[in-house]
């Protein structure tokens, strides 16, 4: 990238700014006859000097003399209109509004046009510097900090984006409309325009001077505020330590220094930039005065006509701003270009990876090669450590081997250094003498696969995440509808125009061949077995149940659901099973769904219905109030509080049972408590309207079956069931959407595919009832081949920031199924393991070793007794190779294999 | 049988007896009432223990493994409770528990007994007296079974 910000501007849009400047030029044409026509109103239209020898005078006549060396000939080509003095006026007047309309047009068509530019060039530029961050070596990320790189591309570029439309436009158009007026003026008085200049000339000297040192702040403002921002990620990333070692106070010690830094920073901006805007006005004054003067005493001696003095006026008036923002202009070109500079700095490390090594492929990646040959290979840290030392290790793409050694014996690194994620300091990696240091990414990504330590997921869906190895390049492009398809092509267009990739997102980027696939309708089964493999297909089909499915968008899994919903009751029926789940039936209370559940009798969708919502609904009210089913509840909210008084009273507030067994919280007991005195078991009549709704609430979340207070009896239970009917029957249209009911013979699009299922509530208190009815279903859904289905709604399971909604060893799971399902010639596994039990550990390894029979393995082994079944071993030790061969050449001689075994 | 029934019959099981009705409202309130079918295990020998049981109706089994099968030791009535030694102390479960007809039950979670104990310090004390009984009653067995040996 250009270093000077105007020859990076000038490289990629000098076609618009040359458009845009021959418009400029043009503009100025209109713009000096917006001035000039003024002078002839006054001097010909009023004072009528012109019409001095006659009360008519031809007007727009056209007359060339033609130049000596063409014969001094008069080229007369038109007469002209004829005009009095008044039409005169009122022609000249109209002449003068159609100049000003003109020069505006041309203003308003400019201005556009550098909008737009700008708006390219910003985008052009944040792209490239994304594009490097995706080429950084991966030592550079830790130098840098992300939040600042994120503000950089965010921020710190964005005034760019308004400056690159004025970088050349500016000047020439204000500079261009400045040398107009002057000009002018200088048409009607030399003496004066001297004035004027030299008064402008002062102005742009001084100035500036004083805007330096706000410039110099405005830097300043800009590093503090990035470094703000770095340390206020590093607070979030670091916020358990902060927690843990009780140094929250220090941090914000640390922040309150760096605030008041900026503080000062920023006032003394605001200070300096008050002084010159201060002196700037005072000069700009300076001018009008000298014309004043001037051109008046010129007009009195009769040097000027007033005509000229009025044209000097009006287009001095023009000229303060153009200066002023020429002058304006300067001072953001430096800002901006020290911008840009300290931009740039942050984005060209050294050793960056060539673009070409990330060109989009045009067809399915080669094969790897055979044979992988390190010698000489050597990694240190700044020049002292040695993490490796001259290793030389011939490696074939097809065998297993695996590499032990302590924790600091360089193992790692080498696992590393063949994922290509550290680059050698010096010797040579070579793959059937191909540098492996100049394969092509996708080839690299497609054909070799590595697991680290900890595995990184992105905030999508874990189906997403599992395919992410296999998105190389767009295999089958999108297909839009003829609209679509202008508007995408518009899209393109402008992204070229900016220099950005015609990349569609929304193609198909999954490389089903890699899989193992022939295309989307057979990707299923594969991401299965890869999940498998790691034996987290449990994980996903029990997150499967846990997901909806709306069954407008998938007709045919609804459908299969509802039929396990029938197989499933169908097994109910089987006495062995009875009395495992309590049915949603609708003209029978369902002991073991809460009040508000069973008055609802169907799933809420959206908040409407949602949780303590049911009771703030008003026509959820109106119903009550109508089946006078409030008197009720509230009878129940009072015998509910009395209980939870008479429960919770001797514990301590922050005691835990609170918060899963009280209907009310430690903070709001004493509350109740006082209600209740002051009632003095004069029963609901007495209860003031203010603390009905909280009584209210309390029997909605009442569950009979769990709660075992007595509180629904055969009687109650026909007012709820009453009850349920009038909310049903009468429901508005505008709350038809805010409730899907339970219906035994239609699928519940808002209810998960466990409830789907079903259709019914485990009963509370039977002992393994949830596992038998685990079982039960899962047998069903096997029986009807249903089971990878689930595991489908299963990967849509958003995993979260960091996929930190999946606990550590899942994630690690997710993470080693990414790298199996690409099928890859060459896996790393680089310590992928240890976050694992021990004999998880070792399960994971036979089924790691067993996906890639018959292709390369290179295990990082984090316990030396992995390495059983490998058919080679490589024994590190400080870095070098210390030993390698079979397993049973080491049994014989390897002296460091024997330690490593022997303290396994 | 709802929550008041429940308080009846948990005054009825000795380590309970003496305390407060509000107390023991509140541990019936806090634990799940649990129920077997016949055949069902409470818990199997070897188990990681997280909770006790209080029978509130029916009979269960204490079977214990030995190289010779499963044998009864013991059996569970109405009142009586099991499973305390695996939460008090850590160890695995001892003894299998089988209900031999349809057993209703009071599980407490391991949890909540220590919640429940650190509240209510009395529940500690008829505890101690309750299992000093037992260590008695189990002193005294083995005294008759060495003077029977002998």
């Amino acid at each position: 990238m250009q270093r000077n910000l105007f020859s990076y501007i000038w490289k990629h849009s000098r076609h618009e700014q040359l458009v845009i400047l021959s418009l400029v030029l043009f503009a100025q044409l209109f713009y000096f006859l917006s001035l000039s026509v003024p002078k002839s109103i006054v001097n010909n239209g009023i004072s009528g000097n012109v019409f001095k020898d006659g009360a008519t005078t031809p007007l727009f006549a056209i007359d060339f003399r033609m130049p000596k060396w063409m014969g001094g000939h008069h080229l007369h080509l038109f007469d002209g209109f004829t005009v009095d003095q008044l039409g005169y006026l009122v022609t000249m007047s109209f002449v003068f509004l159609a100049a000003v309309v003109v020069n505006n047009q041309f203003r308003k068509s400019i201005n556009t046009q550098k909008g737009r530019m700008g708006e390219r060039m910003l985008r052009r530029l944040r792209y490239e510097l994304y594009d490097r961050i995706l080429r950084f070596p991966a030592a550079h990320f830790r130098k840098v900090k992300q939040a600042e790189l994120a503000t950089m591309i965010k921020d710190e570029v964005e005034p760019l984006g308004g400056f690159i439309g004025d970088a050349y436009v500016q000047p020439m158009f204000l500079g261009g409309q400045a040398l107009t007026a002057l000009i002018f003026i200088m048409m009607q008085n030399f003496l004066l325009s001297l004035v004027v200049i030299a008064l402008l000339a002062v102005q742009m000297i001084i100035v500036p001077r004083l805007r330096k040192p706000v410039l110099v702040l405005g830097r300043e403002r800009q590093l503090s505020a990035r470094l703000l921002a770095g340390r206020i990620a590093e607070t979030a990333d670091g916020v358990n330590e902060i927690h843990i070692h009780g140094a929250a106070n220090y941090e914000r010690a640390d922040i309150s220094e760096r605030l008041g830094h900026i503080f000062r920073i920023r006032f003394d901006l605001y200070n300096k930039k008050f002084v010159a805007k201060f002196w700037n006005n005072i000069l700009s004054q300076a001018t009008p005065f000298a014309i004043y003067l001037l051109g008046g005493y010129f007009a009195i001696t009769g040097r000027m006509d007033v005509g000229a003095v009025v044209g000097v006026l009006l287009a001095y008036k023009d000229l303060p701003s153009p200066i002023k923002e020429l002058i304006d202009w300067d001072q953001q070109r430096q800002d901006v270009q020290i911008k840009y500079e300290q931009v740039i700095d942050q984005f060209q490390p050294e050793g960056m990876m060539p673009q070409e090594l990330q060109a989009i492929p045009d067809g399915p990646p080669p094969p790897l090669g055979h044979e992988l040959v390190m010698s000489g290979v050597t990694i240190t840290e700044d020049g002292r450590v040695k993490q490796l030392d001259t290793v030389s290790l011939v490696l074939p793409t097809d065998a297993k081997t695996a590499v032990i050694g302590a924790g600091s014996s360089g193992k790692d690194m080498l696992g590393l250094v063949l994922a290509r994620l550290v680059l050698p300091t010096s010797g040579s990696i070579k793959i059937d003498g191909q540098d492996f240091l100049h394969l092509p990414e996708f080839l690299l990504g497609s054909r070799l696969g590595y697991i680290g330590q900890e595995t990184y997921l992105f905030p999508q869906s874990v189906r997403d995440n599992l395919l992410f190895g296999l998105k190389h390049r767009p295999t089958k492009p999108a297909t839009y509808d003829e609209n679509m398809t202008t508007v995408r092509q518009a899209f393109w267009r402008e992204a070229e125009r900016s220099g950005n990739p015609v990349l569609d997102p929304n193609a198909d980027w999954i490389d089903y061949e890699l899989a193992g696939a022939t295309g989307p309708a057979d990707l299923l089964p594969c991401m299965v077995h890869a999940l498998k493999q790691v034996e987290l297909d449990d994980d996903i089909y029990s997150l499967g149940l846990l997901g909806a499915v709306d069954a407008a968008r998938r007709p045919d899994l609804a459908e299969k659901i509802l039929k396990a919903r029938h197989a499933l009751h169908g097994r109910l029926q089987d006495p062995k099973n009875a009395g495992l789940i309590e049915t949603f039936n609708v003209d029978k209370y369902n002991k073991n769904l809460s009040v508000a559940e069973n008055l609802l009798f169907g799933t809420p969708v959206g908040k409407k219905f949602d949780g303590d919502n049911l009771a703030a609904d008003p026509y959820m009210q109106t119903v009550l109030a109508k089946t006078g089913l409030d008197q009720d509840l509230l009878r129940m909210g009072l015998s509910i509080a009395e209980t939870m008084v008479e429960l919770f009273s001797g514990l301590s507030p922050d005691n835990p049972l609170f918060e899963q067994y009280s209907f009310i919280s430690a903070d709001e007991l004493p509350n109740v408590r006082l209600l209740l005195q002051r009632l003095g078991g004069k029963g609901v009549e007495a209860v003031p309207p203010a603390d009905k709704a909280r009584l209210m609430t309390l029997p909605l979340r009442y569950i009979e079956a769990r709660h075992r207070l007595g509180l629904i009896d055969g009687a109650m239970e026909d007012r709820l069931l009453a009850a349920r009917r009038a909310v049903a029957e009468n429901l508005p249209p505008n709350l038809r959407g805010a409730v899907e009911f339970y219906d035994f013979a239609q699928y519940n699009s808002a209810a998960t595919l466990l409830d789907n299922i079903l259709f019914g509530r485990v009963v509370y208190g039977q002992a393994q009832a949830d596992s038998r009815i685990r079982a039960l279903m899962t047998d069903v859904l096997a029986e009807l081949q249903l089971r990878d289905s689930v595991i489908e709604v299963g990967l849509e399971y958003n995993v979260g920031v960091a996929g930190r909604r999946l606990p550590a060893t899942q994630r690690q799971k997710l993470g080693i199924a990414r790298a199996l399902i690409k099928r890859p010639q060459f896996l790393i596994v680089n310590e992928a393991v240890a976050v694992f039990d021990g004999r998880t550990q070792d399960r994971m390894r036979d089924n790691i070793l067993a996906a890639a029979d018959g292709r390369g393995v290179v295990w990082i082994a984090n316990r030396p007794s992995q390495a059983e079944g490998f058919d080679k071993i490589v024994v590190m030790q400080g870095g070098r190779i210390v030993e390698h061969g079979t397993p049973a050449e080491l049994a014989a001689s390897g002296r460091v294999y024997a330690e490593l075994m022997a303290s396994a | 049988m709802n929550l008041n029934e429940e308080v009846e019959l948990l005054k009825g099981v000795p380590i309970f007896a003496k305390i407060e009705p509000a107390k023991l409202k509140l541990l019936a309130f806090t634990s799940e009432r649990m129920t077997f079918n016949e055949g069902q295990e409470l818990f199997h020998q070897g188990d990681q223990g997280d909770a006790m049981y209080v029978i509130l109706g029916g009979v269960a089994d204490v079977l214990i493994d030995t190289p010779a099968g499963q044998i009864p030791v013991a059996e569970l009535k109405k009142n009586g409770f099991v499973g305390e030694i695996a939460i008090l102390c850590d160890v695995p479960r001892t003894a299998t528990i089988k209900a031999r007809e349809s057993l209703a039950t009071l599980r407490i979670s391991k949890d909540m007994f220590y919640r429940l104990v650190a509240e209510f310090p009395q529940m500690a004390i008829e505890i101690m007296r309750e299992l000093a009984h037992r260590l008695e009653d189990t002193n005294e067995k083995l005294r008759n079974a060495t003077k029977a040996a002998a």
